[in-house]
């Protein structure tokens, strides 16, 4: 079934646009990835799907799992299960990761109608899903992504998707920056979280993350538009031609 | 500008200082007697401070010389003990109370005090014991460079007496509980606290500062703490009186070698607050933290006023004040650092943050450093701003809803102060306070329990 449908989508940030009709669907199950060059719109895409207000949705429109996303606020979209995992992550400095963590949780128990779990109950799992994504537990008495390298934030973020559980998981950029040993863990929690009920979108601009993650779709987008998508080959045909010859599809396009 | 008002303001204090005169005690000492004396000859000849005086600047007190305040007497007030349960320490080793600056032995316990430990009336002390103060009260507060503190010493009577002998270790919190209550008119109260930790002894030490109903006070504290060699002592003062107080207090902490001090601070009462903090580093290798917490509102008005004086080598001192404003409230934090010429390989920083929640709210902050010596290490940084919408978008993208996420960092900018008081129940009792003061917002998983949690999970 359809998770995640987006329909002629345009927004704008600064009068500029720079989506310009994006249109895609997510099945669940499914793992798609969104590749392109830079300022191509992907990070716009992610962002705009995560509710960041600093965006304007000229035209339009997102349902995900049936629901208008984008009337709903940051957190509303949380709570009915959209997960993003930032290029880059905040650091909020006074919160510990595990306080943090399950205020987030509670909260979105809450909304599903579920009781709150204690620190008792909680720390077990956050323990069990840090192991997965081998951070050391030290990590668990620092306040959030604060002092934390660039590959340290990005295994945080998963270790936040995976206590969260979302239905849908957006992954900006998640492999930017890793060296290969952080690459293959990263990836490696991101595969332990591939379901049949769950559809994960990887926006990347690199195609080695890929050579970890198998997607069932590739998209690629230019220009503020998807001009080509396929199967899981056409990341290696990016991997071996660049981004060049997208620019004569991106004229036809015009 | 209104030289009249003033000296008919001051005509006031005249009259109750002449009033004290008459029923001091007739075995008061004839050095304090004189003392008190030249304390309010002082006052009587500078009067309150104006903003033309540098260390007043930011802070305008001519609202307290429109109001005419009385001295309450002594006994005066129908208290029951049911009155004081909003405000039990959990985990104290003892309890003082005073209400309106007299010490109420009725409300107060100490039985379960360790040997080494004297904490009591510090009026019984002079009554009882006077020979003994003459070492310590009065010699460090500086009455002349603050017209407060000639004030305090003037009309001194009571307080608390701590006495903390060689060697005695005392973990569990003294708690100092001043309320004020119950006058007919508005009424000035001048506590006068003399702590004592000798030589190699510890001890936490909560001062706070309560009012019960909504009379108006002037509310004039001084603490001399004393701190022997290689003694640790801990103190926070805790204030939260009502918005119709003018809360003054000073805490003049003298260090010798190698002690090791915590000031820290609670701010959330009363309509003006000047919190002045002076502690001397007067022995080698003392430490010194002055911590701080001020969170205001509506038309609050909270100085604080930090001078620090490194007069000895190898002495470090670290200041970090925090400052929460909404409304039209204006706060001060005045950091001044004096190294005085032999004080080489001083150590000292300062550090000031503020979140401004309101286009009216207000913050002047100034760091005043006075360095003699040419071998230091002094930093000092500020920095206000609002609540970090990054952080606030981090946080609603993981489900965590717009109000509940403001709090939460609300709480965690307030828990960088509470995070350094490190006595427990102390600590506790401090977050209690600050998670009830804090402006906006439901709470994330209801009040008490959960709060506790969050700092056990942080450690």
């Amino acid at each position: 079934m359809s998770l995640l449908e987006i329909r002629d989508l345009h927004a704008t940030v600064n009068n500029q646009e720079i989506l310009k009709g994006i249109n895609l669907v997510v099945n669940t199950g499914e793992v798609h990835s969104i590749m392109g060059p830079n300022g191509s719109g992907k990070s716009t895409l992610a962002q705009v799907l995560a509710r960041r207000e600093t965006y304007e949705v000229t035209k339009g429109q997102v349902l995900f799992n049936g629901k208008d996303l984008l009337a709903m606020k940051p957190e509303e979209a949380a709570c009915e299960g959209l997960f993003m995992a930032f290029q880059y992550p905040v650091e909020v400095p006074g919160i510990s990761n595990p306080y943090f963590l399950r205020a987030a949780l509670n909260a979105q128990r809450k909304y599903r109608g579920e009781d709150p779990l204690d620190a008792i109950d909680f720390l077990p799992l956050l323990k069990e899903k840090m192991r997965l994504l081998e951070m050391d537990e030290r990590f668990q008495s620092r306040s959030v992504n604060e002092g934390f390298s660039g590959g340290e934030k990005k295994r945080n973020e998963i270790v936040q998707m995976a206590v969260l559980d979302p239905r849908l998981a957006i992954l900006d950029e998640t492999d930017s920056g890793l060296d290969i040993d952080a690459l293959k863990i990263v990836a490696q929690g991101i595969n332990a979280m591939r379901h049949a009920d769950r559809a994960i979108v990887l926006v990347t601009h690199y195609q080695r993350l890929l050579d970890y993650i198998v997607p069932d779709h590739v998209h690629v987008l230019a220009g503020g538009r998807i001009v080509k998508s396929g199967g899981p080959e056409l990341a290696l045909e990016l991997e071996r031609e660049g981004y060049g010859w997208i620019e004569p599809a991106l004229a036809g396009a015009r | 500008m209104s030289t009249v008002t003033e000296i008919t303001g001051l005509g006031s204090y005249r009259e109750a200082f002449n009033k004290l005169q008459q029923r001091t005690p007739p075995r008061q000492p004839e050095w304090l007697r004189s003392l008190q004396q030249e304390a309010f000859d002082l006052f009587f000849d500078t009067g309150f401070p104006t903003t033309r005086d540098e260390a007043w600047r930011f802070t305008n007190v001519t609202a307290l010389s429109r109001e005419q305040f009385c001295l309450p007497e002594a006994g005066g007030s129908r208290l029951r003990p049911e009155d004081l349960h909003p405000f039990m320490l959990p985990g104290a080793a003892c309890r003082l109370v005073f209400v309106n600056g007299y010490f109420v032995a009725e409300f107060s316990d100490t039985r379960s005090l360790p040997s080494g430990v004297e904490a009591g009336s510090l009026a019984a002390e002079i009554d009882s014991n006077a020979a003994a103060l003459e070492a310590h009260l009065g010699r460090y507060l500086n009455i002349r460079g603050d017209p407060f503190c000639s004030l305090n010493t003037a009309f001194l009577e009571d307080g608390a007496y701590v006495r903390l002998a060689r060697n005695t270790v005392l973990e569990a919190p003294i708690h100092l509980l001043f309320v004020s209550a119950e006058t007919d008119t508005p009424s000035m109260i001048h506590p006068r606290n003399l702590l004592i930790a000798e030589r190699d002894s510890q001890a936490n030490i909560v001062e706070e500062h309560v009012s019960l109903r909504n009379e108006t006070f002037l509310s004039n504290s001084a603490t001399e703490l004393v701190v022997a060699e290689n003694a640790v002592v801990a103190h926070l003062m805790i204030e939260r009186e009502n918005r119709k107080t003018f809360h003054l207090s000073t805490l003049r902490i003298q260090q010798e070698r190698n002690a090791n001090v915590s000031s820290h601070s609670i701010l959330t009462g009363a309509a003006l607050v000047r919190n002045n903090v002076h502690p001397v580093l007067a022995g080698e290798g003392g430490e010194c933290l002055i911590n701080g917490l001020f969170i205001g509102d509506d038309r609050q008005h909270m100085d604080n006023y930090m001078l620090v004086e490194h007069a000895s080598p190898h002495c470090s001192s670290h200041q970090f004040y925090n400052g929460i404003l909404s409304g039209s409230a204006h706060g001060v934090f005045h950091g001044r650092i004096i190294v005085h010429k032999n004080a080489q390989k001083t150590d000292a920083k300062q550090t000031n943050r503020n979140l401004l929640l309101s286009d009216d709210a207000q913050i002047d902050t100034k760091p005043q450093l006075e360095i003699y010596a040419d071998d230091v290490k002094c930093t000092h940084g500020a920095t206000i701003g609002q609540i970090d919408e990054n952080a606030l978008y981090y946080l609603r993208s993981r489900g965590i809803d717009e109000s509940s996420a403001r709090e939460l960092l609300l709480f965690a900018f307030a828990g960088e102060c509470l995070a350094r008081i490190k006595s427990a129940p102390a600590r506790e009792y401090a977050e209690r306070i600050v998670h009830q003061s804090l402006p906006e917002g439901t709470p994330l998983f209801g009040r008490g329990r959960d709060v506790k949690r969050q700092w056990e999970e942080a450690g």
